[in-house]
């Protein structure tokens, strides 16, 4: 290994890994993170909006660790979704965490990596880790990439913990208007970033399309409107970058 | 299987719920993603299927988060969230591609717009 790496590897052996964990959480000090902080002040507001406990919002952040998904998991507990078709829906919803953590392990893992390790740290992955993680652990040598992006992942849960008890109680005692604005932060966030992140046609179509369902199937069949606008949505969508691909 | 959040008057329940229907559900593809992180690409069909069916899905609850906003949102006029929407999104796209800025114009078209109304 170190010898491809050539010196920068060497460079590496000198440092403890607990010097890579402290630079990973230095690694929080930058634009991602705070709009991350920001959009989850934004959930907490809307966790309340819902009519969950604050116990519940945290848990659930700590747990979900996604926006996305944790949006979805509010917009069943609001509709008084069934267990099972929140399960379908929140599965569904999240399947772009798979993709995501097998582009970034190849880049983590090392032949000393226990698997126990890998596990806990896709934990932490969504959209704003992964981007730091394929932004940063290149340039870094390979023994520092395990501790660096357990030092940042770490941090970054326990900061948007705050942040989103933070939103919660904000809500509650600020004017109207403004608690209107903090859960105004998550649909605008994930549309400007989500618009930003589409780069092939298939994900502009699901995006166009999802937007354009949603409303419609939460009119036609609220029960199960998050899976039908998903599968219809993104079937369509599919359809459309296949057909542009063949021609 | 038909239970939902608030259907248990139990304290323990909402958080069985976000376990299963939470946790579980994300937890999982990650999970997966670590054992097959060494066989599949991102650019293999099946994956750009699977993603557009996850983006539609969460465009689809965005969508809803602004046309039926719930609690605070709700008081406002729909055609504000909307505006604000617009606002954000030409923003980013017409003026410059800066998510900060982006989503302080959206805020500003709705917090500025409610306290007029």
């Amino acid at each position: 290994m170190s010898d491809r790496h050539g010196s920068v590897e060497e460079d590496a052996v000198e440092r403890p890994a607990r010097y890579w964990v402290l630079r990973g959480i230095a690694g929080i000090v930058s634009v991602p993170p705070l709009i991350l902080v920001s959009a989850f002040i934004g959930f907490g507001a809307l966790a309340r909006d819902t009519g969950l406990d604050l116990g519940h919002t945290v848990v659930m952040t700590g747990m979900v660790w996604a926006l996305p998904a944790q949006i979805v998991l509010i917009g069943a507990i609001s509709a008084g979704t069934g267990i099972a078709a929140t399960i379908a829906a929140v599965t569904l919803s999240s399947v772009r965490l798979l993709p995501m953590t097998m582009s970034v392990m190849p880049l983590m893992r090392t032949e000393k990596t226990p698997r126990a390790v890998l596990l806990w740290l896709s934990h932490y992955i969504a959209v704003t880790a992964w981007v730091e993680a394929m932004r940063k652990l290149p340039a870094l040598p390979r023994s520092a990439r395990v501790p660096y992006f357990a030092g940042f992942g770490t941090t970054l849960i326990l900061l948007n913990l705050c942040a989103v008890s933070t939103g919660y109680l904000m809500a509650a005692v600020v004017p109207p208007q403004i608690a209107a604005g903090l859960a105004f932060l998550t649909p605008v966030y994930f549309l400007i970033s989500l618009s930003a992140a589409a780069q092939l046609t298939a994900d502009r179509a699901a995006l166009a399309l999802g937007l354009v369902f949603g409303p419609v199937f939460h009119l036609v069949a609220p029960e199960f409107d998050l899976m039908w606008t998903g599968l219809v949505a993104g079937t369509l969508a599919f359809l459309v970058h296949r057909w542009r691909r063949r021609r | 299987m038909n239970t939902g959040f608030w259907s248990l008057d139990a304290t323990w329940w909402p958080y069985v719920f976000i376990l299963v229907a939470g946790w579980l559900a994300t937890d999982i593809w990650r999970f997966l993603g670590v054992f097959l992180s060494d066989r599949l690409t991102e650019e293999s069909e099946a994956l750009i299927f699977v993603r557009s069916v996850a983006t539609a899905l969460v465009a689809g609850v965005i969508a809803k988060l602004i046309v039926f906003p719930g609690g605070a949102l709700a008081a406002a006029p729909m055609a504000l969230p909307l505006a604000a929407v617009a606002a954000g999104m030409g923003f980013f796209w017409g003026v410059r591609r800066n998510l900060f800025l982006a989503i302080l114009a959206a805020e500003a078209v709705l917090v500025g717009g409610s306290l007029l109304l």
